[in-house]
């Protein structure tokens, strides 16, 4: 079974960035991407900021080289740009002999599209070549459609486990190498607003109006964003001779058990997952160099994510920052979009600063860092990852030596 | 008031979904949340749109609902005192 | 590391009288119906009305029968729940958007938003069960339940448990069987379901449901079979390379196509994507006993989990019942039952289970 899982590609598109070094520069300069909606109509559009994407439909499949009148999704296409940057860095190829696949995660899925048409779609005396689009509802289409584009089929999946999507999609694609059913996987996630996913969020009444304070004691919710993130991960043998941006050193993934929606409030499932990934990495807490919290903002995850936070790592807790001040809060992409933040950390030698942060939580011994930090050595990052359903997990990146 | 309960009654049975409970069994000043009828922070959202919807009062924080909700009987005295 | 289990436990909620018995397809229900309904226990055993009042009937039934499984296999706590459908739960994903068009995004309930997400039986059962370990759920199209299997592998593999709780659960509505009836899924005529391998056109007959088991990573005295592999093939290239695939997947496990005794196919009655079941019938398979199974659960997604049923309790109980052999029986004793199924030509998959 080979032990170590080699990063040799990053692909990024959000609020913040069309790539990975457009992002780069956004989180170097705070530089945040939640804003007022410009594109996607809805009732709430003045209402809440959100981490929208600067790009219409039309230029996302103008994007990705594809003719005018192509019937996908926001979801597929987002999803598309991201694995293609990673794969290109990463210098794969479908011909080249090594088996590859594709693990890819969401929530909204074809929503976004499904949405619009879903009345035409039950109208029998409307008909039109829009019905294609029927096919693309499904979570699963998305992830075929980055398959065939890029031509990598030897085994394709999907994950949909809310927030915690794409951290889960890095771990199952490790495993896979590790069991050696695959020599190389392309991991991560998309998702693409939708007015479903705004709805949803504002009838649990967890957005904030204005942007986001993660860890902040006047914090009133998260901004819902957009967009997709995906890694190359390959074996040792598969990456022999190539560029290892970074190494995935550790996994875990638990369950809180607690409420459908809810954290527990010792944040019970969030620390057997971090409990899991020091256990595979073979690290301590006091290996860590930076934290990429999942810090959403809202009341509840930030008090549930900060205390187990806290116990983990003793109340000494290494610089920690929450960058959906700066995206938006992913959903399914989040865990992939972050794990590409983690990367960029590690490679620059840099902390993101958590945005808007201003009063200390009276609960927690420890507040995120401000600024951006240049001056220390990031040789590993922990990123954590929690969705609905109590699904917790969380990631633990390194330095390649 | 009574009337007022009363109708709050069927319409918490229904939004809610309590199918097996009938109004009887809610009793006015008996508590919803935790004891009682054992309702929970998804059923407090449910509440607010129930009286934006049906009593055009509308709650910005869910943290208010505690108060509010208390029982039936403060409720009712909530939607006595906001109604427009 | 051989990556194989035991199929400790089972139980499966679908259109025929499959739940809580152990008659193995000897009463079968015949029906020329649009799509196949599950026949639904009384949840009232299974579920206190708290807990049921915000369900919809895919949670219900995904609950019952993992409870009934997990029973059936004698634990109390699984060490991981994995769980995988391509659709989640429809009802309420139907029911949050036509309330969102209808009202123009006002006065919106959260409860059938926050049951619309699609790991959402996975959750509840973890909640039911106060379960904090591993939880995954996977929703890719002909995959979603095969992608559980090779996870559940991988970990008691790993060490990392030793019983582990998987389903398929994916539920048919009547307005996404109009949505799909627009793009050629199913029959345009009707067909009566013991009649489905015959249909010489197009499409197939919608179906529903919710199959759970318990694999183990130990052998138990009263185990249905072990699962030796799982393989998934996407948009393989031809029969040619369909036969090259399942080749190399016996060979790792010492087989040939003759050792196989029977093969369950996905027949579903669609003539654009049940050729390849006859030419494996007739050529590589040709020493086999045939038999299938989507006559009885409809096509859905997830259907090869009813497929999985099927093949565990086919070598538990020794038999091929007559509702789903195809032409005469071959086989003497039933060693090793292979499944071959695909969901809409594209993704097709093969599983291996032995006798223990």
């Amino acid at each position: 079974m080979s032990s170590k899982i080699y990063i040799t590609g990053l692909g990024i598109i959000s609020a913040i960035g069309n790539n990975v070094a457009e992002s780069l520069d956004a989180l170097s300069n705070s530089r945040s991407g939640v804003h007022k909606l410009r594109h996607l109509r809805t009732r709430h559009q003045d209402t809440i900021p959100v981490g929208e994407i600067d790009l219409s439909d039309a230029q996302l499949i103008e994007r990705c080289g594809l003719p005018p009148d192509f019937k996908t999704t926001r979801t597929a296409l987002l999803g598309l740009l991201a694995a293609r940057e990673a794969a290109t860095q990463a210098a794969i190829s479908p011909r080249d002999g090594l088996r590859t696949g594709i693990i890819s995660a969401t929530s909204v899925g074809g929503m976004g599209t499904t949405e619009n048409l879903w009345l035409d779609y039950l109208n029998p005396e409307k008909s039109g070549d829009w019905l294609k689009y029927i096919e693309t509802h499904e979570c699963g289409d998305s992830t075929e459609f980055i398959a065939d584009e890029l031509g990598f089929k030897d085994y394709v999946s999907t994950i949909s486990t809310a927030c915690s999507s794409s951290a889960n999609s890095i771990m199952y694609g490790a495993r896979l190498i590790k069991h050696g059913l695959l020599d190389r996987v392309i991991v991560g996630g998309t998702d693409a607003l939708s007015r479903f996913t705004i709805n949803g969020f504002m009838t649990l009444m967890i957005l904030d109006t204005q942007n986001c304070k993660p860890f902040d004691a006047e914090r009133k919710g998260l901004n819902l964003g957009e967009g997709a993130g995906f890694l190359v991960i390959e074996s040792e043998q598969a990456a022999k001779n190539k560029k290892v941006l970074a190494e995935l050193s550790g996994y875990g993934n638990a369950n809180d058990a607690y409420h459908q929606t809810a954290s527990s409030p010792e944040g019970a499932g969030a620390y057997l997952a971090m409990e899991k990934a020091f256990k595979i990495s073979g690290l301590k807490p006091t290996d860590i160099d930076y934290i990429n919290a999942h810090g959403t903002g809202t009341a509840i995850n930030d008090l549930s994510e900060g205390t187990a936070l806290e116990r983990m790592f003793n109340k000494k807790l290494p610089p920690i920052s929450s960058t959906k001040p700066f995206t938006g809060h992913t959903l399914a992409a989040c865990g992939g979009i972050e794990a590409v933040f983690a990367v960029l950390a590690i490679q620059n030698n840099m902390v993101f600063p958590s945005l808007n942060y201003v009063n200390p939580m009276p609960e927690l011994s420890f507040a995120p860092t401000t600024e951006i930090q240049k001056d220390k050595v990031i040789d590993h990052v922990l990123s954590n990852s929690f969705g609905f359903g109590g699904n917790t997990s969380a990631l633990i990146f390194s330095r390649h030596n | 008031m009574n009337e007022l309960i009363d109708q709050l009654k069927g319409e918490i049975i229904e939004q809610l979904n309590l199918e097996d409970i009938k109004k009887e069994d809610i009793k006015n000043d008996a508590p919803l949340f935790g004891e009682g009828l054992g309702l929970d922070s998804i059923d407090a959202l449910e509440l607010i749109v129930l009286l934006e919807k049906n009593y055009g009062i509308k709650i910005a924080n869910p943290a208010d609902g505690k108060k509010i909700f208390q029982s039936v009987g403060t409720m009712a005295q909530f939607i006595q005192d906001n109604k427009k | 590391m051989e990556m194989e289990a035991y199929i400790k436990g089972t139980s499966v909620i679908s259109a025929q009288p499959t739940f809580n018995t152990t008659d193995f397809l000897t009463e079968i229900v015949e029906t020329d119906a649009k799509y196949l309904n599950c026949i639904e226990p009384s949840y009232k055993e299974f579920l206190n009305p708290i807990m049921a009042r915000r369900m919809a009937r895919i949670i219900k039934m995904s609950i019952a029968a993992s409870t009934t499984c997990m029973k059936d296999a004698g634990i109390e706590q699984p060490d991981a729940i994995i769980t995988g459908t391509a659709l989640g739960c429809l009802e309420d994903t139907e029911k949050f958007l036509l309330a969102i068009i209808e009202n123009d995004e006002q006065f919106l309930t959260p409860t059938s938003f926050i049951q619309s997400t699609h790991n959402t039986v996975g959750a509840q059962i973890a909640l039911q069960l106060k379960c904090m370990n591993y939880n995954f759920t996977y929703v890719h199209k002909g995959f979603s339940f095969e992608s559980t299997l090779i996870d559940a592998l991988m970990l008691i593999a790993e060490g990392e448990a030793k019983n582990i709780l998987v389903g398929a659960h994916d539920e048919m509505r009547d307005k996404y069987y109009r949505v799909c009836d627009r793009i050629g899924y199913w029959k345009k005529e009707a067909v009566s379901t013991m009649q489905l391998i015959n249909s010489a056109s197009s499409g197939s007959i919608a179906g529903e449901g919710a199959s759970f088991f318990v694999l183990a990573a130990e052998k138990g005295a009263n185990d249905y079979a072990k699962l030796r592999g799982v393989r998934t093939f996407y948009k393989p290239e031809s029969e040619t390379d369909i036969e090259n695939k399942l080749t190399t997947f016996l060979a790792e496990k010492k087989l040939k196509p003759e050792d196989i005794d029977v093969v369950v196919y996905g027949f579903n009655g669609d003539n654009r994507f049940d050729p390849i079941y006859h030419k494996l019938k007739n050529n590589f398979f040709k020493n086999s006993s045939s038999a299938y199974f989507k006559h009885l659960c409809g096509e859905y997604q997830t259907a090869a989990g009813f497929g999985m049923w099927t093949a565990a309790n086919i070598i538990k109980t020794q038999t091929v019942p007559a509702a789903i052999l195809i032409d005469q029986a071959k086989h003497k004793a039933i060693k090793n039952v292979l499944i071959y199924n695909t969901f809409l030509g594209t993704d097709h998959s093969a599983y291996l289970l032995s006798a223990c």
